[in-house]
């Protein structure tokens, strides 16, 4: 089972390399930008048998902080 | 029993002999020198540190790793037992990582890499951590980080600072860190975090030793042997 966790930063919470991504897009030219989150995806590859319960647990306990992200799992395949 | 102190190594630490150095040069105590993967640590601990540097690459993020190796299980049990714990720059990620500490310390504002001397401000004096310092006294200590911006939400934040918990601030914008803090107690006082390096402060060939005073806090503070 192909699984993808896409952490992000939550609201509130300043992205430094967002603004950062942000800054260099405009400096490239392209206008219209208004905001640029920069976050983290994280493709597993797990057993049939891996509960929805696991793989949360598992975002809990070592994929995202959940004192400055949120997480999304996400089922591929 | 003379002071004996532990100092955790994790593949990526490059603090951990300074600390070590620093602590046996002040308390004048053993330092037993643990590696991550060890599941136990040396008994009869009176202070533990986690050192600088750059666990496990930092990867996932600055601590992540480290916080979840198997010696942490034990430093995490100590702490709860009442055992001093002392993390300073990567070791203040590990504590956050590991639930010890609150907060979580993010890319610096600036998303430049900070060398340099920073003046900081000791808020509390009454701790084990800081009793050799006066409150509101200015210190001169190193920081070397990427990820020092401090970030906890405002009703942490100001608990923490209702409870004494700020232990230092920077005197000046230095990362982003909200509040400008730069050291957190836990709840119970025999846990720090700090970004900036005492233990690279230590004799007037570092340029100063304005850090000498936390490792004496410490020794002063667990009333045992030098």
């Amino acid at each position: 089972m192909k699984i993808r966790v896409h952490v992000s930063l939550k609201n509130g919470v300043l992205d430094p390399q967002g603004r950062a991504i942000h800054h260099a897009l405009e400096g490239l030219g392209f206008a219209g930008v208004n905001d640029v989150r920069a976050g983290r995806l994280i493709e597993l590859d797990v057993a049939d048998s891996v509960s929805d319960e696991a793989l949360d647990e598992m975002c809990r306990k070592l994929l995202a902080n959940q004192v400055i992200e949120n997480f999304r799992i996400e089922k591929v395949a | 029993m003379p002071f004996t102190a532990a100092v955790i190594t994790f593949p990526g630490s490059n603090c951990d002999r300074d600390m070590a150095v620093a602590i046996e040069q002040i308390t004048g105590g053993t330092v037993h020198r643990v590696w991550h993967g060890d599941a136990e640590l040396p008994s009869g601990l009176d202070f533990i540190a986690l050192p600088g540097g750059f666990s496990y690459g930092d990867y996932l993020r600055s601590g992540a790793m480290a916080a979840r190796s198997p010696v942490m299980q034990s430093v995490v049990a100590a702490a709860n037992r009442g055992t001093a714990v002392l993390g300073v720059c990567n070791g203040f990620q590990v504590l956050t990582e590991a639930g010890l500490l609150p907060g979580a310390l993010m890319r610096n504002a600036g998303i430049r890499f900070v060398c340099r001397d920073v003046p900081l401000v000791v808020e509390n004096s009454q701790s084990l951590f800081t009793a050799r310092y006066t409150a509101g006294q200015r210190i001169t200590i190193p920081v070397a980080h990427h990820d020092g911006n401090f970030f906890a939400d405002a009703d942490t934040l100001d608990r923490l600072e209702g409870e004494g918990r700020v232990a230092f601030r920077y005197a000046e914008p230095v990362n982003g860190s909200q509040r400008n803090i730069a050291g957190v107690l836990n709840a119970a006082g025999n846990v720090l975090g700090m970004m900036p390096h005492p233990e690279r402060m230590i004799e007037p060939a570092h340029g100063g030793s304005d850090g000498r005073a936390l490792f004496e806090s410490v020794l002063a503070g667990l009333n045992v042997a030098a």
